[in-house]
């Protein structure tokens, strides 16, 4: 006697929890394995790059925040550097120090996040309960240096928009004093924990070909033995002058991605506390007042600061005819911006190559023949989030 | 390993009919090819033990209203072994179609079904060429610059039907796209008004 089966569709999400944002996965099961997922996205999509063609180069900057909006400033600093390129702006060093804080303080951030709440898709409540309370602290000090705990709005081209307030690296120093602490305790939660690795050891696999294959960069291809990290090959900033190490993961599997992620973050504290040691004093930002505002104290006295407060303000600068790429280490992977710019003060096209794209994409190749319940593992170790994807 | 200038002659003189002109910009080679030829230089860029540019980052497209070949496709390449980027550009006219590279890079899929979405560009031999950013059934292509900020189509909860209804845009104020350019020689319309009147 002959069985006859029929696949099961099934959908997953826009509304679910482990979905992380508005992911509809359509999922063809047999059984309880899946045979075949189709990801939808879009469901966020909000045309960034059509409103960055129809703004000038400062009103563009805040968008960047709105994309993957875990760790905004590692996205403006794409944007930023690429316009710095182009115009040939030097950057003071402590814009450069203060900048790469930041962006390691987003490193943690979303690290925070991502572990915690893969950790909460495969059933432990506890290390989101733990880390949220550290992503506060960080949030307070993006508060502190730009007034807003998410959308920062807060690196400039030529620099940051200003100084660290009296007090800030002091406390940054103290809070990376603190956190090891806190990463060794979300260790001993999740490490060792058997039904962690029970639900994280050998899912998704990626192979190095296969990450290479798939577009896949950052924690993604490092997870699988790739030596990437452009913070290294292709430093920007100040990242030549810092030492740190990169993790590099073997099986490629989602436990060795967490991994990678718990020791990145290690990594970062590092970072931030030998930047903290080495900042210099100096200005923050280009005292080229044709690229940046001068103070508001020089406006009520000087007209010629007041013109250039208000062109800045209106027609904003202008970019010469030009096209680049830049990427940075974005915690997510490789970001990148396409500029191409035509000599007015709005960008032509400004294409954003957001990591999750392609990791998402292969969210077929990653879970075709595991099991439903690893959805939501494989999903968390992708790192996705929507703003970035759906752009 | 190859510097950039190396890596320019190389190419020039492996692939010289098929390149039309290459430059090095912000220490990137930038080459123009045809677009009939795109399959066989991205596959002797991948596979050259020189170059080995096994990943691509992303594939996008420019629209160029005035232009006679209205869009360019853009191709960015990255080879990890030697560090180095590579971007692959050629024109292409309204009507025409490119042909897929699904066969040689897989995340091509996805990046070309995002041109599709935003350009309308077709893509030949694509295994499944949908749209992937915009909305279930929209229509147009948002990234083309004769595209409307604002949109044709807004969405709304509608009492009396008790759904969501697609509507056409009402705007409450009309878009205001200031021109700050250059204000001391007036605005567009002000010389467009002079000009009338002449």
């Amino acid at each position: 006697m002959s069985k006859q089966t029929k696949t099961l569709n099934l959908n997953f999400g826009p509304q679910h929890p482990a979905a992380h944002g508005v992911l509809r996965l359509i999922l063809e099961l047999d059984g309880e394995i899946v045979e075949k997922a189709d990801p939808h996205i879009g469901l966020l999509h909000r045309g960034t790059e059509k409103l960055i063609e129809n703004k000038t180069y400062s009103q563009a900057i805040p968008y960047f925040d709105r994309l993957d909006y875990v760790a905004p400033m590692n996205q403006e600093h794409a944007f930023a550097l690429a316009i710095e390129k182009i115009l040939d702006i030097e950057v003071p060093i402590r814009g450069q120090y203060i900048r790469v804080i930041f962006c390691e303080i987003g490193r943690i951030l979303s690290h925070i996040l991502n572990i915690t709440t893969q950790a909460l898709d495969v059933g432990a409540l506890t290390p989101s309960l733990w880390g949220f309370e550290e992503r506060e602290k960080l949030m307070e000090f993006y508060e502190r240096v730009s007034g807003s705990r998410l959308h920062a709005n807060y690196f400039r081209p030529g620099g940051v928009h200003q100084d660290l307030p009296r007090g800030l690296d002091t406390d940054i120093l103290k809070f990376c004093n603190e956190f090891p602490k806190i990463i060794d305790d979300l260790e001993t939660l999740l490490t060792d924990n058997r039904i962690f690795k029970q639900r994280n050891v050998d899912i998704g696999i990626v192979s190095k070909d296969d990450a290479l294959d798939y577009s896949f960069s950052g924690v993604m291809m490092r997870g699988s033995g790739v030596p990437w990290d452009l913070r290294k090959s292709q430093p920007y900033d100040c990242y030549e002058q810092l030492s740190f190490k990169v993790p590099i993961g073997k099986n490629g599997d989602c436990y060795d991605r967490y991994l990678c992620r718990v020791e990145e973050m290690r990594e970062s504290v590092k970072i931030i506390k030998q930047c903290l040691e080495q900042l210099p004093k100096g200005p923050v930002k280009s005292q080229d007042n044709k690229i940046t505002p001068p103070p508001k104290k020089e406006i009520k006295e000087s007209m010629e600061a007041l013109i250039h407060h208000f062109k800045l303000f209106t027609e904003g600068y202008r970019v010469k005819k030009d096209e680049i790429y830049t990427a940075v280490e974005a915690p997510k992977g490789e970001f990148g911006v396409y500029l191409i710019s035509d000599g007015s003060s709005k960008p032509y096209k400004c294409k954003i190559r957001a990591p999750g794209f392609s990791h998402l994409q292969a969210m077929d190749y990653l879970i075709k023949g595991h099991m439903l319940a690893d959805v939501p593992a494989v999903l968390g170790s992708l790192d996705i989030v929507f703003g970035e994807i759906d752009r | 390993m190859l510097n950039n200038t190396d890596l320019e002659k190389k190419i020039n003189s492996e692939l010289n009919t098929k390149v039309n002109s290459s430059k090095i910009v912000h220490e990137t080679l930038n080459v123009s090819i045809e677009k009939d030829d795109l399959k066989e230089v991205l596959l002797f860029l991948k596979s050259n033990p020189d170059m080995k540019f096994k990943q691509l980052i992303d594939i996008t497209a420019v629209d160029y209203p005035n232009k006679k070949n209205r869009f360019r496709m853009i191709y960015l390449l990255l080879s990890h072994e030697f560090n180095k980027r590579i971007i692959i550009d050629f024109p292409l006219n309204e009507n025409e179609k490119v042909f897929s590279i699904t066969g040689i890079f897989p995340s091509a899929n996805w990046m070309e079904r995002e041109v599709f979405d935003m350009y309308g560009i077709d893509f030949q031999d694509h295994p499944d060429l949908r749209r992937i950013l915009t909305d279930y059934e929209f229509e147009g292509y948002p990234l083309r610059k004769d595209f409307p900020i604002t949109g044709h189509k807004e969405v709304r909860y509608s009492e009396e039907k008790k759904k969501v209804i697609y509507e056409p845009v009402k705007l409450e104020q009309d878009y205001r796209n200031f021109d700050y350019n250059s204000p001391w020689q007036g605005t567009e319309y002000i010389k467009e008004i002079k000009k009338n009147n002449e």
